[in-house]
């Protein structure tokens, strides 16, 4: 069965259709690859799908259930983590303090006010292996907002982590990052993808980290769907590269 | 507030806090020796415990409130009717007080938690107006445009041992003290907490906080019902210290004047409302027994400490101190 089911989904703002009956299936253990030229609608799909807004027509399930009327909150409950396009932290606080409120939210405690000692052990123990697992232990203590562009994309990332979600959606890891940023983010997203087995959909303009990591990709052009298939068959789609090149022309 | 976890700040912390909590226990022997009186420092703890309060919302969840005095006036009024017409109980009617402006502002604070900024503040300066308008026109009840009068708070019985609140400015002063501390340590706890943490989440990144899962929404509410529930304590508290409740604790410039209280002491730190509650009930005092627009100074002061203090009185102080 499918992890994310997304069935005919349309968003209209206005006289605006950003996203035109599209449908997206992502199997468990997939990680697919949302790309398309600027403007089409690839942002506002994501949103969509983790309910930043509600589609104007369409369904979505998760894991088999209906979420198309769920708010984000709960979606995240249900275990979809996602990352923005521009980092959304909390610049003020620690890395380490970023993760805890993370775990604190996915450990259901947003309403809790003693901890037991046992529990914060637990606790403490899972905030440090999200912070390794982004290769951020030597700077944990530090504030977010004071640490290099790529590392704040690795706090922000080590933060959806913690939320131990079965879908994880990044929108843009590799925006506005230099080559070895680059590099470094599309190895963490390969070791997310193939040693810890979680689910990812990103968004991504680098067609080398999108032909390397993806097992399929979708295209969109225009707010619809323009093609989908493993990176070899939307290489060598017609359709996709004139989308390309008619774009760069 | 959230720590980081070394050794040093921690224990230089809580000596901060030991000297604070000295200070605080023995003013009624070391204020008079500065020109004060303990019904002044009486003052200043109520309305700092207002201004507090206002910062559990302002300050530590990111959500501005311009009607506060609702809450403290609704506690003052709740205070002051239970003890003229139905029990000579100080503590009982100390309790009314803060159910009277706690429930009410949790059951209207849940038509404003979708509202954000200058919408966010209208709305409370618009329910705290209802009820000074209630209060001024209510005659009979309330006594309208005088304020209420004809009660006493009373003497408080502990078994054998009689606090004597109503002829001693020092026994009043300590039982002030005494709900004070309760306020505060629960505010602390809850800051500490893990719900802390979700507020302070929500005052640094809303959409953040929402995509990890955190109802926004519902801790909103929940924040600024604590916060009124702490706000009210001060009212009903401001009650007890003036045999008096006034219209005016009701009216928006008592809300303004909480707000310039809270941001002159520093609203990113826990205690900074109270440093600022304090100067200027100082300042009120000293400056208005010279001249009537006393408020100038005080405006003058909170424009400077606006402009080149942004973190408060507090955070001038603590620059001093090496970190």
């Amino acid at each position: 069965m499918n992890l994310l089911e997304v069935h005919h989904v349309s968003k209209n703002f206005g006289s605006l259709h950003a996203v035109q009956d599209v449908s997206l299936m992502v199997a468990p253990g997939e990680l697919r690859a949302i790309i398309g030229p600027n403007g089409a609608g690839k942002t506002t799909f994501f949103n969509l799908i983790t309910g930043f807004f509600p589609p104007s027509a369409g369904e979505i399930r998760f894991d088999g259930t209906d979420i198309t009327r769920v708010p984000a909150s709960g979606r995240v409950r249900l275990g979809m983590a996602r990352t923005f396009q521009i980092t959304e932290i909390f610049p003020e606080l620690t890395v380490r303090e970023n993760v805890r409120i993370a775990v604190e939210a996915a450990a259901g405690m947003t309403l809790g006010i003693i901890l037991r000692r046992a529990r914060q052990e637990a606790i403490a123990h899972e905030i440090s292996a999200a912070i390794a697992l982004t290769g951020l232990t030597d700077r944990a203590d530090r504030k977010v907002g004071e640490l290099a562009h790529g590392d704040q994309r690795a706090a922000e990332i080590a933060m959806a982590l913690a939320l131990r979600p079965r879908l994880l959606l990044l929108d843009e890891p590799t925006a506005g990052m230099g080559e070895q940023e680059t590099f470094e983010i599309a190895a963490l997203i390969r070791r997310l993808h193939r040693d810890s087995r979680y689910t990812i959909v990103l968004i991504e303009h680098d067609m080398r980290v999108v032909f390397h990591l993806a097992d399929r990709i979708t295209v969109l052009e225009q707010g619809c769907l323009l093609a989908e298939g493993t990176p070899a068959e939307i290489a060598a789609n017609e359709a996709v590269q004139a989308a390309y090149l008619g774009q760069a022309a | 507030m959230l720590r980081s976890a070394t050794t040093p700040v921690l224990s230089r912390q809580r000596l901060g806090l030991a000297v604070l909590w000295l200070v605080l226990i023995l003013v009624p022997f070391w204020v008079p020796f500065v020109g004060g009186y303990t019904q002044l420092a009486g003052r200043a703890l109520v309305l700092g415990l207002a201004a507090m309060a206002l910062n559990f919302l302002l300050g530590f969840t990111g959500v501005m409130s311009f009607g506060h005095a609702a809450w403290f006036g609704l506690g003052a009024y709740g205070t002051g009717l239970m003890l003229r017409y139905v029990t000579s109980s100080t503590l009982l009617a100390t309790v009314a007080g803060v159910l009277l402006g706690g429930v009410l502002g949790t059951l209207l604070g849940r038509l404003l938690v979708r509202r954000r900024g200058v919408y966010f503040a209208m709305i409370t300066i618009a329910f705290g107006q209802i009820f000074f308008y209630i209060a001024y026109r209510w005659n009979s009840l309330t006594g309208g445009d005088d304020g209420l009068r004809g009660f006493q708070r009373q003497p408080i019985g502990f078994g054998r041992f009689l606090l004597d609140i109503q002829g001693n400015d020092i026994a009043l002063y300590y039982y002030l003290l005494f709900v004070f501390a309760i306020c505060v340590g629960l505010m602390g706890l809850l800051l500490g907490s893990p719900f802390g943490r979700t507020l302070i989440a929500i005052r640094e990144n809303e959409r953040r906080a929402r995509f990890l899962g955190i109802d926004v929404e519902r801790q909103i509410w929940l924040s600024f019902s604590l916060s009124c529930f702490f706000c009210s304590a001060a009212g009903a508290l401001y009650a007890l210290l003036n045999n008096f409740a006034d219209p005016m604790t009701l009216h928006y410039t008592l809300s303004g004047e909480i707000v310039i209280m809270a941001v002159m002491g520093g609203m990113r730190s826990f205690w900074g409302p109270l440093l600022g509650a304090a100067v200027f009930v100082v300042l009120q005092d000293y400056v208005s027994s010279m001249t009537v627009n006393w408020m100038s100074f005080i405006g003058l002061l909170f424009v400077l400490v606006v402009l080149f203090a942004p973190r408060g009185l507090l955070g001038v102080l603590q620059r001093e101190t090496p970190r």
